[in-house]
């Protein structure tokens, strides 16, 4: 039944509502593994339901959907197993410190030893100067980097990001980004969802447009422009845009930890 | 399935436990009422009252005690709350744990918190003058029904933490059990109130747990109330943990 071969992720005649509100209206998609996949759209556009529902948090009124081969219907004990879910507000605990954000998440996935893999998590997340410190002292980029490093403990093979950088200052999104890349580097499959184009852009291998409860397009970047008119040559002198100029003042491409120390970011050893 | 439920519960009543040894001035507003309460009917209304006892400090007690614990699971309610609202309770919820391991997390929180409040206000108590003879096993049946109290308010407590729309709505609930206390022989006897409020006073819950309390620790008979009392805790316990997990049910679903 489970074999290499399948997707991490099928998702065929996906519909939902919400009392007379009609979120999905038959959405299809499949994210083979190892590979990103951008699940973009306007807000209200219904990517976070489906997120909730691929992640086990509400059920599908029609459809099939399996995460890592197992049913989310019938077998949703397998599939919390095979997955993270980051949601759209940082799922940490504020009261307690970083390390103990870490901790916990590791005890409660039943793994021996979750102090060394709280300090290794912090090591690879440039927390280690803050692991003591409680989460409400956090800026917004440090609170989302330890949000992802708890989705990482126990090396689930799906991870679901839901709005990842929202809210994040530049520097904060480029960490964020470092941190994607290089997770699915190592064989994880990533299924995010984001409302800025340029988000999928620079990390999805394949991207879906969701627009009134539909997959209206769904293909690489490649293949996403040319369903546009061909490009026609013309000759434009480039200004700067506000994020060239922001680095260039700022003088770093977020390698700066949020407390204001010179320190190398997450996740580009 | 049920080391997986107790790992879980383990480890996230450790986190809850944490957040009130941060922010302990919950355990201090918690007991702040029900001490003022204390001084207030021993030191100003107490001499005005006749119970039949000669030290009114021994009377008020058990009242208080329930006060106390009434007070408490508001915080139970309001902690819940502020959980379902935040990002976390969704990576619980679609994390490889028994799902109502959150629920028993703050149940057992709770238990804490309260069993810390109590002994907090029976110390005041002391320096205050109260007094018993009761011996160990007064003593622990006083405990049994103090804890059966606490548990089945906190089932209570669940259900408005869940479905609360405010923080203000979830410990809200809390006022009508805080003041159930005045229309029973918490403070005064009953016998001394009008007929339809006599009539309420002596079937209500509280009475009979408090006047069972108070026999225990002035080691006198506790007769029948004992089982009137432990009829009321276990009926509202189950009715109550029925209702809250079935509130939990329909939540996560």
């Amino acid at each position: 039944m489970r074999t290499q071969q399948a997707p991490a992720i099928h998702v065929q005649g996906l519909e939902k509502s919400y009392k007379n509100l009609e979120v999905l209206r038959g959405v299809d998609f499949d994210v083979p593994r190892g590979t990103i996949f951008a699940l973009l759209g306007s807000n209200g556009a219904g990517k976070t339901t489906v997120v909730k529902i691929l992640s086990t948090l509400l059920r599908a009124d029609a459809g099939t959907v399996s995460v890592n081969g197992f049913d989310v219907a019938t077998l949703s004990a397998d599939v919390r197993k095979s997955i993270s879910l980051t949601g759209q507000f940082a799922a940490v605990d504020e009261i307690l410190t970083g390390r103990e954000n870490l901790m916990l998440v590791a005890r409660l996935r039943q793994i021996k030893d979750p102090g060394a893999i709280a300090d290794d998590l912090l090591d690879r997340f440039s927390l280690t100067d803050a692991a003591a410190r409680k989460v409400s002292t956090y800026s917004g980029g440090m609170r989302r980097r330890l949000d992802i490093a708890m989705s990482l403990i126990g090396n689930p093979p799906v991870i679901f990001l839901d709005e990842p950088t929202t809210g994040l200052d530049p520097q904060g999104r480029i960490e964020v980004w470092q941190t994607i890349k290089h997770l699915a580097e190592h064989g994880t499959t990533v299924l995010l969802t984001t409302q800025y184009l340029d988000e999928a852009e620079q990390l999805a291998d394949r991207i879906a447009i969701l627009h009134q409860g539909q997959i209206i397009v769904n293909g690489t970047l490649t293949e996403l422009k040319q369903l546009l008119p061909p490009a026609q040559v013309e000759y434009v002198e480039k200004q700067p845009t506000l994020e060239d100029v922001f680095f260039a003042i700022v003088g770093d491409n977020g390698k700066h930890d949020d407390a204001g120390q010179t320190v190398t970011a997450g996740a580009n050893e | 399935m049920t080391t997986q439920f107790l790992s879980g519960t383990a480890a996230l009543t450790g986190r809850s436990l944490r957040h009130i040894t941060r922010s302990p001035d919950t355990i201090i507003t918690t007991t702040i009422m029900p001490i003022a309460f204390l001084l207030l009917f021993v030191y100003v209304f107490g001499g005005a009252i006749n119970t039949g006892t000669d030290s009114y400090v021994n009377y008020l007690l058990p009242g208080i005690l329930l006060i106390t614990i009434a007070t408490g699971i508001s915080y139970t309610a309001f902690r819940l709350f502020l959980d379902t609202k935040s990002g976390i309770f969704e990576r619980f919820q679609s994390m490889p744990i028994a799902r109502s391991s959150v629920l028993w997390a703050h149940v057992l929180t709770s238990m804490v918190a309260n069993l810390i409040s109590i002994v907090v206000v029976v110390l005041v108590a002391l320096l205050m003058g109260f007094h018993s003879g009761a011996g160990v096993l007064d003593w622990l049946a006083v405990a049994g029904i103090l804890t059966l109290f606490t548990l089945a308010l906190t089932w209570l407590a669940v259900i408005p933490g869940l479905t609360a729309k405010s923080p203000d709505g979830a410990s809200a609930f809390a006022y009508p059990l805080i003041f159930l206390p005045f229309i029973s022989s918490a403070f005064v006897p009953t016998d001394s109130m009008p007929g339809a409020v006599r009539a309420f006073a002596e079937n209500q819950p509280v009475t009979t747990i408090v006047n069972t309390i108070r026999d225990l620790l002035t080691q006198q008979p506790v007769g029948t109330d004992i089982w009137i009392a432990l009829a009321w805790l276990v009926g509202i316990l189950i009715i109550a943990y029925t209702f809250a997990m079935a509130t939990y049910r329909r939540k996560i679903s």
